[in-house]
């Protein structure tokens, strides 16, 4: 398009157009800001949170006695609700979407699903706090804990899941389907040998991402799973106990203006965060080399 | 799988029981999501109620004072409600035109090595943890709004100074915080505009800008809709990462005041409200579920005109 090599005279000079260059200045001036900005918060964080970061920080919890602070009770609180929240969530999501891809007829009943899924997805984290407060910690008497958290966790990644997993299903070609249940497979036995191995990377990728949500989460967990900080003593009583994953401790870090503390707890949360995305990015790369091939 | 053939026919009286069994727990997982969205309605609406009922809906919803703690306690939450409104509209305001603009440059204008460089940017921006969001609004925004606070007030004697915990501060942190939403769906939607619009306007003489301003953005008008509509859900429920910046007291929602937000009194109270203190602000929850409900549906309705244009 651009041609520099003639005068303003000829037919392929470019005029200076005022209105056009200032539109342009500008489109780069928002996307260098949007840059600056993820600039600035890495470095603040990680000059200002590296320091704090030591050994004691990293594995032990805070003692009041020995009056040090450490964060891996809340590490391990976050690996819990991690685990619990994809067991429950994975299922229920991926059975989701195989009902609504594999077996329902479109229509209304499609409709009123893809529609709440919808809904799910865009109802904010602090409803889903105060819903799983209610209903897990008050109806059902779990309390504060891991489980309450965990539970109302599944909510909100299930959408996620859902829809992941019926984006992998619907990359899947028909002819696998028709080719299984023409040789005489039943569906299920189709779905189990054939569709979920073709559609795992898209399902991991979707676990990928909810991991990445849920270790960021903080408003649905703040009145559900608690705010405890001590090391499990117990594998299983664990997860009827409060137990604060990183994002809440550092909240609490900020509220009693341990801004010190909480920058740590920052560079852990955002070293987290990065090693996802990157892992994230390389499956799916690493499955579309795998399909284009 | 062929060897396996033998396995399905020897197992024929089963097979109808698994098939059987296996189709009704998909189902039930399908279902999953709308028993999900019933209880928490009907949870929300349930726990959010009683407080009207005791205190009054005209009381609590155009009530303008807050006292939930005081001897003869008030529980006017109007200036809550507003400050959601005003804080998502300003946040809005300032985060969609940078917003889209940073999309049209990933779309239209960046070198794709460029583009390529700041879209996973973007991405990372939206992984950022919101109370991480909170910590360096608390960090770095307030003490400058503070500064800026002494120097505009200064000699003043109503104001109350709030040491930076402002409106503003949070409304800057909201902006930041739609961005990657708006940024992303924005992308999206002007890639999807046809390709000979932009030749058409392009072999008429328009320039690039002009074609991006005049044809493509135009067209891809329903897309960046949604995108707001997507960005003013995520604004207006966003709660950690504002609870500190924006201050601890109820005021009218004015650049230099103290707020509260709709979420961020849940947050800030609930840990130690009881009674009806904590009833209203289950009310203060249903509120919000109630502004929510209404951006979604429009953001459907939205998407259903689109699919019934194309």
């Amino acid at each position: 398009m651009s041609n520099n090599t003639s005068a303003s005279l000829s037919i392929y000079g470019k005029r200076f157009r005022m209105y056009d260059e200032v539109l342009r200045g500008l489109i780069y001036f928002c996307a260098g800001f949007a840059i600056f900005l993820l600039v600035v918060i890495m470095g603040y964080v990680f000059v200002r949170g590296i320091p704090n970061i030591s050994w004691t920080f990293l594995s032990t919890a805070t003692n009041n006695i020995k009056g040090t602070v450490g964060i891996l009770g809340n590490i391990i609180n976050t690996l819990y609700i991690i685990v619990i929240t994809l067991l429950i969530a994975t299922p229920i999501g991926v059975g989701s979407a195989i009902y609504l891809n594999e077996y329902a007829k479109r229509g209304r009943v499609v409709e009123l699903i893809e529609f709440t899924t919808e809904i799910l997805s865009g109802i904010p984290s602090i409803i889903f706090g105060l819903f799983g407060m209610v209903f897990f910690g008050n109806t059902l008497k779990l309390g504060y804990s891991i489980l309450t958290g965990a539970l109302t966790l599944t909510l909100m990644m299930l959408p996620l899941i859902t829809r992941t997993t019926q984006e992998a299903l619907k990359t899947v070609p028909d002819s696998y389907r028709q080719g299984a249940l023409g040789i005489g497979a039943t569906k299920w036995y189709m779905i189990r040998t054939i569709l979920l191995p073709s559609a795992m990377p898209g399902i991991i990728t979707g676990i990928i991402l909810a991991i990445g949500r849920i270790v960021g989460e903080s408003a649905a967990l703040l009145f559900t799973a608690g705010s405890g900080y001590i090391l499990p003593r117990n594998f299983f009583t664990k997860i009827f106990e409060s137990s604060g994953t990183l994002t809440i401790q550092l909240y609490l870090f900020m509220q009693k203006a341990q801004y010190d503390e909480a920058f740590g707890v920052a560079v852990v949360l955002l070293v987290i965060v990065l090693g996802i995305n990157a892992l994230a990015k390389y499956l799916s790369f690493k499955f579309n080399a795998q399909t284009e091939r | 799988m062929v060897g396996r053939v033998e396995s399905i026919l020897s197992h024929h009286g089963s097979k109808s029981t698994v098939e059987k069994t296996a189709q009704v727990i998909f189902t039930v997982c399908g279902f999953f999501a709308v028993l999900a969205v019933a209880s928490i309605t009907l949870y929300m609406i349930v726990s959010g109620t009683p407080a009207i009922f005791k205190v009054g809906l005209g009381e609590i919803l155009f009530g303008d004072v807050w006292q939930p703690a005081a001897k003869d306690p008030s529980f006017g939450i109007l200036y809550i409600i507003l400050t959601s409104i005003v804080g998502t509209f300003l946040a809005i305001l300032i985060g969609v035109p940078i917003g889209v603009m940073t999309s049209i440059f990933l779309a239209e204008v960046a070198p794709k090595r460029l583009a390529n460089i700041v879209r996973p940017a973007i991405e990372l921006l939206a992984g950022i943890p919101s109370v991480i969001y909170g910590l360096l609004g608390v960090i770095i925004l307030n003490p400058l709004m503070y500064k800026l606070e002494l120097m505009i007030f200064k000699g003043s004697e109503t104001h109350q100074f709030t040491g930076g915990a402002n409106l503003i501060s949070a409304v800057l942190v909201l902006a930041l915080m739609i961005l990657p939403t708006v940024i992303n769906i924005s992308e999206t939607s002007l890639r999807a505009v046809p390709a000979h619009l932009k030749s058409a306007s392009l072999a008429l003489g328009a320039t690039h800008i002009q074609t991006i301003f005049k044809v493509i953005v135009p067209a891809a008008r329903s897309g960046i809709i949604t995108a707001i509509v997507l960005g003013i859900g995520r604004a207006i429920g966003e709660a950690m990462a504002i609870t500190l910046v924006s201050g601890s007291s109820v005021n009218i929602p004015l650049p230099f005041n103290s707020v509260r937000f709709l979420t961020t009194a849940i947050v800030a109270e609930m840990g130690y409200a009881s009674g009806l203190h904590r009833q209203v602000l289950f009310t203060i929850g249903l509120v919000l579920f109630a502004f929510i409900m209404i951006i979604n549906v429009s953001l459907t309705r939205i998407l259903k005109k689109e699919a019934d244009n194309e």
